[in-house]
């Protein structure tokens, strides 16, 4: 039986994993090789590093660290931030990404999802979605790390990606985003009756059962963690026994 | 010495990181000549099937490939790598290499399942292979697929999975051998994996 995914966000900038609260407000956490060994041999299901300057600070993503993250673990590794085109994914998956993360490129260039999963397969194109909520139960898409409003429907701009072949989605909910509030359900809900490619949740896990909430009864394939693990308030041991006892299918290591 | 076929696409350093792990040599290989050399083969399975199938066509690799294999050099395709083994695909029009009679079809969506089959399964052990000498059956692997391969002769199936339907996730014919899931992503069990094929 396929399990659910618990997967460490490690947002990076300067080679150091930060924590991000609604985007800002960075703060030093530590070390990205330390957090990527420690979270693969903690029982990590996959690493997502996120290089969260990179957009802003037009900074590509540095090659070598990369290199020495995949080097270290031997579980499945996406690499997101800064993308601008083929050629940037290709070095990426040639120094050890398994997948890449696409935002806010894939919104200003939609044709880059169709180019890259034919290219590399739709199993490597991870599309980010970054989702902030409207009036009448509608949710917009933001990029630039949640800075910029496009105007666009996150439902709509989702199925958008599935068919252009993406072969997973991460969905952020920018209002719950460093919260420790819980994940947004409804958004995950209708995003996962609107796409059959998995999706990732992300932003606002807090507690145990806000993790199971969002398998349950948001349909996610995966949850994203990053402040809830990276200050050790739970441990994915923890969050992964919770879920066995609750009959959610997870990989106990 | 592992020659690794790297057909232009993708990430095969997990796959040449976890053989050196082990201590063997690695060449990397996209072009003929060398497949002769080495002492056993790994196909790494990245992108989609058709750009896959015309870069082995095209750089004449097609041809040794089956050669080497036919001469009993072992063989081990992973994912798109397993998938290439088989005659046809229905992700693309290009011709399979055609070492194991079966098809490879796209996982239907009537399971109500999503499609990649993405994240870790297991799998459940049907042969008595030493691929997975000292691997408990129902040891759970990284897959990240949308095809699998229907094999013809059930007899060359020695791992299966469950994802709507049960299907083979690892395949054995004599010196070939060919994988669904990613072992080189796969945590210990996967590491466990490819060390034993580096002893076949």
């Amino acid at each position: 039986m396929l399990t659910k995914r618990i997967i460490p966000c490690l947002d990076v900038k300067d080679g150091k994993v930060v924590k991000g609260i609604h985007f800002e407000n960075l703060r030093e956490a530590g070390e990205v090789v330390t957090y990527a060994k420690y979270y693969s041999d903690e029982g990590a299901d996959e690493l997502v590093f996120l290089d969260i300057s990179a957009t802003l600070e037009k900074r590509k993503t540095v090659k070598h660290l990369v290199k020495s993250v995949a080097s270290n673990i031997s579980i499945p590794f996406t690499v997101g931030g800064g993308i601008k085109n083929i050629s940037d994914i290709q070095i990426l998956l040639e120094n050890g990404a398994d997948k890449v993360s696409i935002n806010t490129q894939a919104v200003k260039n939609p044709r880059l999802i169709h180019d890259c999963a034919k290219k590399f397969g739709s199993q490597c194109i991870v599309v980010a979605i970054d989702a902030k909520k409207k009036e009448n139960n509608k949710w917009e898409v933001y990029i630039e790390s949640g800075k910029s409003p496009t105007g666009m429907d996150v439902l709509e701009w989702a199925k958008k990606v599935e068919d252009l072949g993406a072969g997973e989605i991460l969905l952020t909910s920018i209002d719950a985003d460093g919260t420790l509030a819980g994940y947004d359900i409804d958004l995950m809900k209708k995003v996962t009756e609107r796409v059959k490619i998995p999706v990732i949740a992300s932003g606002g896990a807090g507690s145990l059962q806000h993790i199971y909430d969002v398998l349950a009864y948001g349909n996610a394939s995966a949850v994203l963690c990053a402040t809830i693990l990276h200050f050790k308030q739970i441990t994915i041991r923890q969050i992964k026994q919770f879920l066995f006892d609750k009959k959610i299918p997870v990989r106990i290591v | 010495m592992v020659g690794i076929i790297h057909y232009g696409a993708g990430n095969i350093f997990s796959v040449l990181t976890t053989v050196e792990r082990y201590g063997e040599k690695v060449t990397i290989i996209s072009k003929p000549g060398l497949l002769k050399k080495v002492d056993r083969i790994i196909l790494p399975g990245v992108g989609s099937f058709d750009p896959g199938m015309k870069f082995l066509i095209d750089t004449g690799l097609y041809e040794e490939i089956k050669d080497e294999i036919k001469k009993g050099k072992m063989f081990l395709g992973i994912c798109l790598g397993m998938q290439m083994l088989f005659e046809s695909s229905e992700e693309g029009k290009q011709k399979g290499l055609e070492c194991i009679e079966g098809k490879v079809q796209r996982f239907p969506n009537q399971h109500g399942l999503p499609v990649p089959h993405m994240g870790w399964n297991s799998v459940n052990i049907t042969g008595n292979s030493e691929i997975f000498n000292n691997i408990p059956d129902g040891s759970f692997f990284y897959f990240a697929h949308s095809f699998y391969p229907v094999v013809k002769n059930k007899k060359m199936v020695i791992g299966q999975t469950e994802y709507g339907i049960k299907f083979a996730s690892c395949v054995q014919k004599d010196n070939i051998i060919g994988v669904q899931f990613h072992p080189e992503k796969s945590g210990k069990y996967g590491l466990l994996f490819i060390q034993n094929y580096l002893k076949l």
